[in-house]
């Protein structure tokens, strides 16, 4: 899994059909120093999270392996909400504290 | 499957239904060397892992076949097991003092 931020979000109306009623966030990547990565993911989301949240999202096949995914042509899926990380023993990012 | 060194850990209340209590950790990757490989990444952790612990993860969608409960989970990334001895020539990479940082 890799850390990303939330910027926005994609409509598709002309899709496939599998993907109907979906979430499609596009997310930044964030490298462990939390600074942004010129890399971006658009992932379906399967926890309820929002523009600006740092999360976690799994990629490859391990991205069918949801409920709102299970079979379905998908390969990046938000799966948690960061709150916090710490990296050789320093806290890196805190949710509450911004 | 890798052999890469905890070196962080993550925490995330609001998760898929099933990573309920599984804890996730940021993984550094190491060469046969035992020397940092690439960039780190987070992965759950099927064992009392913690940072600075010497481990081997396996990635992919096996990772989700490597936790104790539920495997029907996105997870793609997965720490299995701590390496107690990793012999490349002459030298135990588990012996080896862990690096400063």
């Amino acid at each position: 899994m890799q850390i990303a931020k939330i910027i926005g979000s994609v409509v598709a109306t002309q899709k496939d059909e599998g993907l109907r009623d979906h979430k499609l966030l596009v997310c930044q990547v964030h490298n462990h120093e939390n600074k942004p990565q010129n890399q971006y993911v658009v992932a379906v989301d399967a926890v309820g999270a929002g523009p600006g949240d740092l999360v976690l999202y799994a990629t490859g096949s391990s991205a069918r392996q949801t409920l709102q995914t299970k079979d379905r042509p998908c390969d990046a899926v938000v799966m948690a909400v960061v709150d916090s990380w710490d990296q050789n023993g320093s806290n890196v990012y805190e949710k509450w504290s911004e | 499957m890798y052999l890469g060194r905890v070196i962080g850990r993550v925490v995330a209340s609001q998760r898929y239904e099933g990573l309920d209590g599984v804890p996730l950790q940021i993984v550094q990757p190491l060469d046969e060397r035992g020397a940092s490989m690439g960039g780190s990444l987070i992965a759950c952790s099927a064992i009392s892992s913690g940072p600075g612990d010497l481990i081997h993860y396996v990635d992919g969608r096996e990772a989700a076949l490597a936790l104790p409960d539920e495997t029907f989970v996105p997870v793609d990334a997965t720490i299995m097991g701590f390496v107690e001895q990793a012999v490349v020539g002459e030298t135990d990479l588990a012996k080896e003092p862990e690096p400063s940082r």
